[in-house]
């Protein structure tokens, strides 16, 4: 078997997996994200929903495949006509994280392990723009690509049965935010006040593959503040447009 | 509105239709009926849209009381149901007058069956369909005292005997049709043919999200960076724990996916029980033209 990429297959009945090479890379997500768009135009939103991972894009089809081999033709011709170079500028949302000890259950853990006072642990995290490669595990999580090797840290041996909503996590090389309550083996460095994912809206979060993101520390009470805005309904995500500054 | 009182739940009963489509880029699962074609066929013979939404009922069945008159259809296993004293059939139209009870008794065969009840249950619809799903819907399984609303139905003329045939034989069947999966030829020769050839058990650890299998296929695959998965999606872990996705499993994962089931291997997986016994049968999913193409490559 030779290992040319993309690799485009079917995966059973209702969906094509297109595959580019195995690695967390902007780049690779550039590509991914132009074939994405041009099959997303191509297919009536009803019949087809198309969704990607790092290095993996699916297409779904939702009353199955007639032609398989029709299918993988036309989506390989949609392929060999995307124009990559384009490159795609997503938004920069910035959002508000209270790393204090009463939210950052394990800072004082990576301070020991990794060596790092607790001030230098969160301006790491809040440091970097972080790519948003997709959403998976639990509606709404994010998964970031930029994480601080400094920060690298391993999962809990044991998970928590129950982190709570808004947590901010490291896990190995990733960092995330628990978009609800959950188990889970993140370690926790703060909380996130803000909902970014909304089931009763449409659609139900407005980051998506392809923005950045961006987290500021704010302190206790600054996160008591922005939680009311949040409750009432008049917090507004700050967000900008990309268009090659970053 | 009518209603249908919950007076026990059962075992673990959940409404569904066929699923959510259009927000994996949200990491929201699917959901949907476990076993597609029982629910689609309840919903035929009373002549409703095949996603209207249904209760999905799993190994021992509830009790139910009805507000208000209206047919109903039960299609999957057999869990031997009963209107007030009366037992009656699968695969039929069935009416209900105000006040009736269904309830089941032994079960026969299969392990879900479906109620379908004409122009289907009203309940709760959240991003484009009326799935309960954890965390996400403000239910996710029945229990006593809950409601279920739906709108009454009466018909003047005698019932028309219903023409659809249910075809039961994937009840009982033991095997489960799959494609190969995208690391499906990662496993070297002997791996495949053991996959082939081992009689899986059905382990404890099976519900809406996953079904595992006792007997573990050891291996040394390395895990993948994190990709799609699907309802249907066998994922093979370090320890050779064959996991089987259903329709509540999350949008991505990281273990290799050897095999995805056709929906009639979703469908007849969802009809077993723990400690039933199942064999995996694969076949090729194109012509050797396309084939080459995709596998190949």
């Amino acid at each position: 078997m030779t290992k040319d990429f993309p690799i485009i297959r079917p995966m059973g009945e209702r969906a094509i997996l297109i595959e580019f090479q195995p690695e967390i890379d902007e780049e690779i997500l550039q590509k991914l994200l132009a074939v994405k768009f041009l099959v997303e135009d191509f297919y009536i939103k009803e019949k087809v929903e198309v969704t990607n991972a790092y290095n993996s894009l699916l297409v779904f089809y939702v009353s199955g495949i007639e032609d398989v081999y029709g299918e993988l033709s036309k989506l390989e011709s949609l392929m060999n006509g995307a124009k990559i170079g384009n490159k795609i500028y997503g938004k920069t949302y910035y959002l508000p994280v209270c790393y204090s000890k009463e939210f950052g259950l394990d800072l004082e853990l990576i301070s020991e392990k990794n060596q790092l006072s607790i001030e230098e642990i969160v301006s790491l995290h809040t440091a970097p723009f972080y790519t948003v490669y997709f959403m998976g595990f639990l509606p709404g999580f994010l998964y970031l690509g930029g994480l601080d090797e400094k920060l690298h840290i391993s999962r809990k041996k044991e998970p928590r049965m129950k982190i709570e909503k808004g947590a901010v996590g490291i896990g190995e090389k990733q960092t995330g935010i628990y978009p609800q309550p959950s188990p889970g083996g993140w370690q926790i460095i703060g909380n996130c006040p803000v909902d970014f994912f909304d089931k009763n809206s449409l659609p139900p979060s407005k980051i998506s593959s392809g923005d950045m993101l961006k987290f500021y520390a704010v302190s206790k009470e600054e996160y008591t503040g922005i939680s009311e805005e949040v409750k009432a309904g008049n917090y507004e995500l700050k967000v900008k447009d990309n268009h090659g500054e970053n | 509105m009518a209603k249908i009182d919950i007076l026990q739940p059962g075992l673990f009963s959940t409404i569904q239709d066929m699923g959510r489509f259009g927000f994996l880029n949200f990491g929201v699962p699917q959901s949907g009926a476990m076993d597609f074609y029982a629910a689609k066929i309840a919903n035929l013979i009373l002549r409703n849209k095949a996603n209207d939404a249904v209760l999905e009922i799993t190994q021992m069945g509830p009790k139910l009381q009805f507000s208000a008159a209206t047919e109903i259809a039960i299609a999957g296993a057999d869990l031997s149901p009963k209107i007030n004293n009366d037992q009656v059939q699968n695969n039929s139209v069935l009416k209900i007058s105000a006040g009736d009870t269904l309830s089941f008794g032994r079960r026969k065969n299969g392990c879900r069956t479906y109620l379908a009840i004409k122009d289907g249950f009203d309940t709760e619809y959240l991003m484009n369909s009326r799935s309960w799903y954890t965390g996400l819907t403000e239910k996710y399984k029945l229990e006593k005292g809950m409601a279920l609303p739906y709108n009454s139905f009466e018909k003047s003329e005698p019932v028309t005997h219903s023409s659809v045939k249910f075809f039961s034989g994937y009840l009982d069947s033991r095997n489960i049709e799959a494609y190969p999966g995208p690391e499906y030829f990662k496993l070297c020769e002997a791996q495949r043919a053991l996959l082939m050839e081992t009689e899986y058990g059905i382990g404890r650890d099976n519900n809406r999200m996953a079904i595992q299998m006792v007997e573990p296929l050891v291996n040394d695959l390395d895990p993948i960076l994190t990709g799609p998965v699907l309802p249907g999606t066998v994922q093979l872990t370090p320890s050779g724990r064959l996991i089987v996705l259903m329709r509540d499993c999350q949008t991505t994962g990281g273990y290799p996916r050897i095999l995805q089931l056709s929906e009639k291997g979703i469908s007849c997986l969802a009809q077993k029980v723990a400690g039933e016994k199942v064999r995996f049968t694969v076949k090729s999913q194109v012509n050797k033209k396309s084939a080459a193409l995709a596998l190949k490559k």
